[in-house]
């Protein structure tokens, strides 16, 4: 069971409040009338799915009902960061709110 | 291959249970291969067993980077069942029932296939719609099915609370008579046996770390403890890891993994000789022949690779299934564990080429894997043998997630099973 930070709420808060929403930074396709079906594939279906850091979506959906970024461990399910929409990962800023180990 | 019969064992039991040989060789791999399948799980050895003995290729090797039968193949909760909407799935999932049917006898090793039936439970109108629509797709596709009321539910599971006033009250059900349950480590060990008698190589503890590939076509497989492999075609079986698989030859799946938890209880008396699966409530449970009930539920919503999952979503599965059995309450688990499943968006597996030729995946079963074994080695091996996909396997390619053919079970199974 994880215990998320909430950026906006600034909170430490159990993941039954949380809703998982999926890869993180996937970009609608800018003009959609001239993808071809591979494109449109790619960005609707395949995902990168890795073993290891894996950027992610979620909502606080029992909480503030706003969406945020965790970047965490698909392995050992250590929570790395939670950040911003807006923020890119690799900022400092982001990196300071560190998110609490898992509980399993 | 040492044949199991009912004198054999007297026989054994004569001599001391002492000349038993070993259901199979553990050989170091040749430097070649005509097929190497990666992963050495149900699907794997059945993958091999059926190339061997149906489609003549006898130069197989199975790597398994465990021990076989050690990932998913013993983690789940055995249900075997084909009452699927669409008709592609229908046709693939009745196409392995109907090999379970004949599978201990084909493979001379007791699976223990128990045709004791499968409930789907409707608790709305629109659920009882569905279980209409369902069953009467599955009459024209030739599989058995019925409508149960509420009061023939009721006598075939008297454990069962089906009165008005619950929350989510049992309006009736989809019963399919020749669904069930098997035994998952035989199935494993069967088919291991059973291939290797006909020469296939099982090897154990062999990891695969990457592919070598010689202008877009495969020419063998790297492994971690014994070097390359050649191979003239690869089949990759990995659930849950069939994506990180695919990335070492460049490639991306429509494919998340999550992880899948199961429990089981103590063993009690028999009580419920039948399995009972709800989507409105979300849960499964069937006993077994030992005497524990076996529990199942939905997916964990996360991507994850470490094969646990968190307490709210065993919560909820305990949840779900004391709603339809309030006298379970009482029972204490025993052990709950967690698989990884490779979860496709439509629920449909994927059993294609790729774009790198004579490099197969046979992959993204999510949740009803299991069920599918026999049928899905069958196919797949047909598929590598004649270079050319089954027709069975065919609307299971990968291309579906451009062309836009999906096979939406997700909606139509529901129930995470």
């Amino acid at each position: 069971m994880f215990l998320i930070f909430c950026p906006h709420c600034r909170e430490y808060r159990s993941e039954e409040e949380f809703h998982y929403q999926g890869e993180a930074h996937l970009v609608r396709p800018q003009d959609p009338r001239s993808c071809s079906d591979e494109e449109w594939g790619n960005y609707l279906y395949f995902r990168i799915n890795p073993r290891g850091l894996h950027k992610e979506m979620w909502s606080h959906s029992m909480g503030c009902g706003r969406f945020f970024n965790v970047v965490r461990n698909t392995e050992t399910y250590e929570i790395e960061s939670t950040y911003l929409l807006e923020e890119n990962s690799k900022d400092q800023k982001s990196k300071e709110i560190k998110s609490g180990n898992r509980t399993t | 291959m040492q044949r199991f019969s009912g004198f054999g064992l007297i026989g054994q039991a004569l001599g001391y249970q002492e000349k038993w040989h070993r259901m199979w060789r553990n050989p170091s791999p040749k430097s070649a291969y005509d097929v190497v399948i990666v992963g050495g799980g149900g699907h794997g050895l059945a993958t091999a067993y059926y190339l061997a003995n149906n489609f003549g290729v006898k130069k197989v090797a199975v790597l398994e980077k465990g021990f076989i039968g050690g990932g998913n193949t013993g983690r789940n909760t055995t249900i075997v069942r084909s009452n699927y909407l669409w008709d592609a799935a229908a046709k693939l999932y009745e196409h392995a029932l109907q090999l379970w049917e004949g599978l201990s006898q084909e493979l001379n090793y007791n699976v223990m296939f128990s045709q004791r039936g499968v409930l789907n439970l409707g608790h709305t109108l629109q659920d009882m719609r569905d279980i209409q629509r369902r069953v009467s797709a599955n009459y024209l596709n030739g599989i058995d099915g019925e409508v149960l009321s509420t009061e023939e539910v009721q006598a075939k599971v008297p454990m069962m609370d089906c009165s008005s006033s619950r929350r989510y009250p049992v309006l009736g059900a989809s019963w399919q008579p020749r669904a069930g349950v098997a035994r998952h480590d035989a199935v494993a060990w069967g088919f291991a046996r059973g291939a290797d008698s006909l020469g296939v190589d099982i090897i154990q503890d062999c990891e695969v770390i990457g592919f070598e590939i010689s202008s877009g076509k495969i020419t063998g497989v790297n492994t971690r403890q014994f070097g390359t492999i050649g191979a003239e075609r690869v089949g990759c079986v990995t659930a849950g890891n069939s994506g990180v698989l695919a990335s070492y030859a460049g490639l991306q799946l429509p494919i998340e993994s999550h992880p899948l938890q199961a429990l089981v209880s103590e063993p009690i008396k028999p009580i419920l000789d039948t399995v009972v699966m709800s989507n409105q409530v979300h849960g499964y449970v069937s006993q077994s022949d030992k005497g524990d009930l076996v529990i199942g539920a939905g997916i964990d919503s996360y991507n994850g690779y470490g094969q646990r999952g968190s307490f709210p979503t065993i919560e909820h599965t305990i949840e779900a299934i004391v709603e339809l059995f309030p006298s379970f309450s009482r029972i204490p688990m025993n052990r709950q564990w967690g698989g990884i499943v490779d979860v496709c968006p439509d629920a449909c597996p994927i059993i294609s080429k790729t774009a790198i030729e004579n490099l197969y995946f046979n992959c993204g079963w999510g949740t009803g894997g299991f069920k599918a074994t026999p049928g899905s080695g069958h196919v797949f091996a047909s598929s590598l043998a004649a270079k050319d996909m089954d027709p069975i396997a065919a609307p299971f390619s990968i291309d579906r997630f451009y062309t836009g053919a999906l096979i939406d079970e997700h909606g139509a199974a529901g129930v995470a099973h």
